[in-house]
């Protein structure tokens, strides 16, 4: 036999935190943001042990007072501590930025795979995807939350269903270009059931596009969760959230107004953190961005 | 010296610079103007990569040695500024590569594209582009010239395409032209008209030819002079008449005794009558439907009729577009016919459903054309081959040790399953495929192009195991080729296929020795080194 067997070691069977540590450590913009992120998240977990004041708590006295040491980003309108309600606004919106993009990416990845590899399927269920995605989907957010309210649910409705056509049509092409792989082939004359050649076949093949997809949802679910709070289409305005903490300091931003412009600085930093975390994954996970390097 | 046009001295190329990374390990060529020196070797023998070289075209991670030298007349390439090699590049030297579906650009006239090459290069004045356009595009033979010079590429077809980009190269009268596997991505006919264009224009125009193939048959059609290079060392450099009768190397020797011969195989005496695979005036016609308007029908099959014995191997052989492997996806139901009956097992699987159909797979498998992508690159070796047995209930353990057996079986050994498939070359993988479809103990292999994509060494090695597992297991093989070298070689019946139609159909001695349609004649005419008998280093008019 004169084709040896190669001993190259497969570059597939890294451990998961060393990958990782590569993502994070790819360029000093990227460890930034990992940081800041890290922050965001830790802070909004452990908000009750972090936050030197009750964000709901009603002190007249102290109305839109500027940044001082006991307040340290000043106060509201109602003399709530701005800095306790940016720290507890952030649970909301991690909460439905996460939560959106966890559910889209699985209804998208169900539907996508539904419409990528049985026919008739695909003809029905990408007429009403190509209908969804002609609403903009700020306007199909509100339509869905004044049809039921708003509450925390309905809000995390409103945002994932924009997002899942999106999904679909990722899944979609991933699916129809995977099907015509010859293994694929292989399996069907190997008389495997389309439930297993999707598991074991085509699923593989959508997941790491799916973590760059959900990374990106997830920054903008966040942001419309802030826009809708700030239209007062979000939840209840009691819960602090990014949005309706701007919201609610609009009409005094000429008295102070560091009451839109903290959490708006927040929600942009939050946003571009995830954004610059998602390019990072992508440039790792994506064989050809990574052997763009080689090849030019 | 004065008259060598190329000369490549000690050249070293290796990864990133490092010395213990080499991939070309000390070339040493040299071309005289109109000669044609063919550049031989299987992948990563650095072929390419020397041509690539030549032309100031290697990627930035692979670095020529200090030490290398590449001169053309007399003027050093290596070291020569990216203006200057730009220069060169049109003007002295110029390439065509394999793929003549990328290498146009899809979105402008080819009439266009070779004029560009003039507007950059020459101080010529837009009409005297135009016509000196026009006289080249004559002179590759392309029909009606002044339509085709508005034509865009996919307007036209491989063999057209090619000869634009042949066009494109010439157009400023180069002294050498470099030619990468120019003819491999073409049908054989089309080769067959490439590689003598290529003769002609190297007479007409005095250039000299660099031309890289990994096709023994090829080399015996225009080489004058053959290097023979394997994983970056050159094996050996000869006039081709010696080369072909007196090679130096057990590697040049191997590798010419590995060209299947246009010879077809003695007929296997013996013949069971136990039919395993039949069909019956199959038909696939793709289009013709549509909700608001009538596609155009394409016939990809029509009334094809086969019947394969147990134990035989019937071949289907035609150019691209011919519908052989649309026969062979009906086949495996991989696509539904249009009509027709497919007998398997003795049951007509042809209109059955999915679920009937199921039972029936066991009975048929398949093995492709391209190795690297026919196993689930994520899962180890030995999930792809027990999935169709664990389907048909067998026990996962029990599975396994037949999935160890079977490795051995296609002489990999047992502890292959545990890998995954990138750990292992071409013709490893087409192995471990092979494992796969006989895990099922079908009583039918279809082998789409199985050989097509390997190295001509490993093609021989993978021949003569079918053929073994034939013997031992009584398989019926439907071989679906291109090439009629591995057609003669492996075949007892042979099936020539054209837009569609069968053409020819009966024992391989009688369609591939005495064929009696003119495209079956056309088509045997065609194959490049068919008149040279590789195995025995002569030509067949010399043979006792």
């Amino acid at each position: 036999m004169t084709d040896q067997m190669t001993s190259v070691a497969p570059p597939d069977r890294i451990s998961p935190l060393t990958k990782v540590r590569e993502i994070v450590t790819s360029s000093p913009l990227v460890l930034i943001a990992a940081i800041i992120l890290v922050i965001i998240v830790l802070s909004a977990l452990f908000a009750p042990w972090v936050v030197p004041h009750d964000p709901v708590r009603l002190t007249p006295s102290v109305r839109l007072k500027p940044p001082s040491e006991e307040f340290w980003l000043g106060t509201d309108a109602y003399g709530r501590d701005l800095f306790s309600r940016i720290i507890y606004g952030g649970r909301i919106s991690l909460v439905v930025g996460v939560a959106a993009a966890v559910f889209a990416v699985i209804f998208g990845l169900l539907l996508g795979l539904l419409a990528g590899y049985i026919r008739w399927i695909d003809a029905v269920l990408m007429r009403m995807v190509d209908g969804l995605m002609a609403i903009p989907s700020i306007l199909l957010a509100i339509a869905i939350v004044s049809l039921w309210g708003a509450s925390l649910w309905t809000v995390l409705v409103a945002i994932t269903i924009p997002e899942v056509p999106r999904v679909v049509r990722l899944v979609r092409s991933l699916v129809l270009s995977a099907r015509e792989e010859p293994y694929v082939e292989a399996a069907i004359a190997a008389g495997s059931s389309t439930a297993l050649i999707m598991r074991r076949h085509l699923v593989p093949n959508t997941i790491a596009p799916l973590i760059i997809q959900g990374t990106y949802i997830c920054a903008s679910a966040i942001l419309t969760e802030a826009i809708l709070s700030f239209l007062g289409a979000g939840i209840n305005p009691e819960t602090p959230s990014w949005g309706n903490i701007m919201a609610e300091g609009r009409i005094y931003f000429q008295i102070n107004p560091g009451i839109v412009l903290w959490p708006g600085l927040v929600v942009s930093v939050a946003i571009l953190s995830i954004n610059l975390l998602g390019d990072a994954v992508r440039d790792a996970l994506d064989p050809r961005m990574a052997k763009r390097g080689i090849e030019r | 010296m004065s008259d060598t046009l190329l000369d490549i001295r000690n050249l070293r190329i290796a990864l990133n610079g490092e010395n213990d990374k080499q991939v070309v390990k000390g070339l040493n060529l040299s071309i005289e103007p109109g000669q044609t020196m063919c550049l031989v070797g299987e992948s990563g023998s650095g072929k390419s990569l020397s041509a690539l070289a030549t032309m100031g075209l290697l990627p930035p991670v692979l670095t020529p040695l200090s030490g290398s030298s590449i001169k053309l007349k007399g003027e050093e390439l290596l070291t020569a500024s990216p203006n200057r090699l730009r220069e060169l590049r049109a003007t002295s030297m110029s390439m065509i590569f394999q793929e003549p579906m990328t290498a146009l650009n899809p979105v402008a006239r080819v009439g266009q594209q070779i004029e560009e090459v003039l507007e950059f290069h020459s101080d010529l004045s837009a009409s005297d582009r135009r016509k000196r356009v026009i006289e080249m595009m004559e002179q590759v033979h392309l029909p009606d010239v002044d339509k085709m010079y508005r034509s865009f590429p996919h307007q036209l077809s491989g063999g057209q395409r090619q000869r634009i980009m042949i066009a494109m190269a010439l157009v400023m009268r180069p002294q050498l032209l470099i030619a990468d596997e120019p003819t491999t991505a073409l049908d054989v006919t089309t080769q067959a008209q490439i590689l003598s264009l290529i003769r002609e224009l190297r007479e007409e125009q005095g250039a000299a030819v660099l031309f890289i193939t990994h096709d023994m048959g090829v080399v015996s059609e225009i080489a004058d002079d053959v290097t023979v290079l394997k994983l970056g060392e050159v094996m050996e450099s000869q006039p081709v008449e010696t080369l072909l009768r007196r090679p130096q190397t057990d590697y040049t020797r191997d590798l010419l005794q590995s060209v299947p011969s246009q010879v077809p195989r003695m007929a296997r005496d013996g013949v069971s009558t136990d039919v395993v695979l039949a069909t019956d005036d199959l038909c696939k016609t793709y289009g013709g439907g549509g909700l608001f308007s009538k596609s155009r029908e394409v016939k990809a099959a029509r009334d094809v009729s086969i019947k394969l014995m147990k134990g035989r191997t019937l071949g289907i052989v035609g150019e691209s577009g011919s519908g052989k492997s649309t026969v062979a996806r009906c086949i495996m139901r991989l696509i539904d016919p249009t009509s027709g009956a497919i007998m398997v097992g003795g049951k007509d699987i042809a209109t059955m459903s999915q679920k009937e159909l199921k039972p029936q797979r066991k009975n048929i498998q398949i093995v492709f054309q391209d190795p690297m992508r026919s196993l689930n690159p994520r899962i180890e070796v030995g999930q792809s081959i027990i999935e169709g047995p664990l389907n048909f209930g067998v026990p996962r353990s029990q599975a396994m040790d037949r999935a160890r057996e079977l490795l051995e079986l296609v002489g990999l050994p047992a502890s292959a399953v545990d890998r995954f498939p990138h750990q292992f070359s071409g013709g490893q993988r087409q192995r471990i495929a092979i494992a796969r479809a006989l895990a099922m103990d079908p009583d039918v292999l279809v082998a789409d192009e199985a050989v097509s994509a390997l190295d001509v060494s490993v093609q021989a090695q993978v021949l003569d195991l079918l053929a073994e597992l034939q013997e031992r297991l009584g398989l019926g093989i439907l071989f679906i080729t291109h090439d009629l070298g591995v057609a003669a070689q492996i075949c007892d019946e042979v099936l020539v296929m054209q837009h569609g139609r069968v053409v020819e159909y009966g024992p391989a001695g009688q369609v591939l020795g005495a064929p009696q349609q003119d495209y079956t004649k056309a088509l045997i005419s065609a194959a490049p080194g068919r008149h040279w008998d590789f195995a025995n280093f002569r030509p067949f008019a010399e043979a006792p």
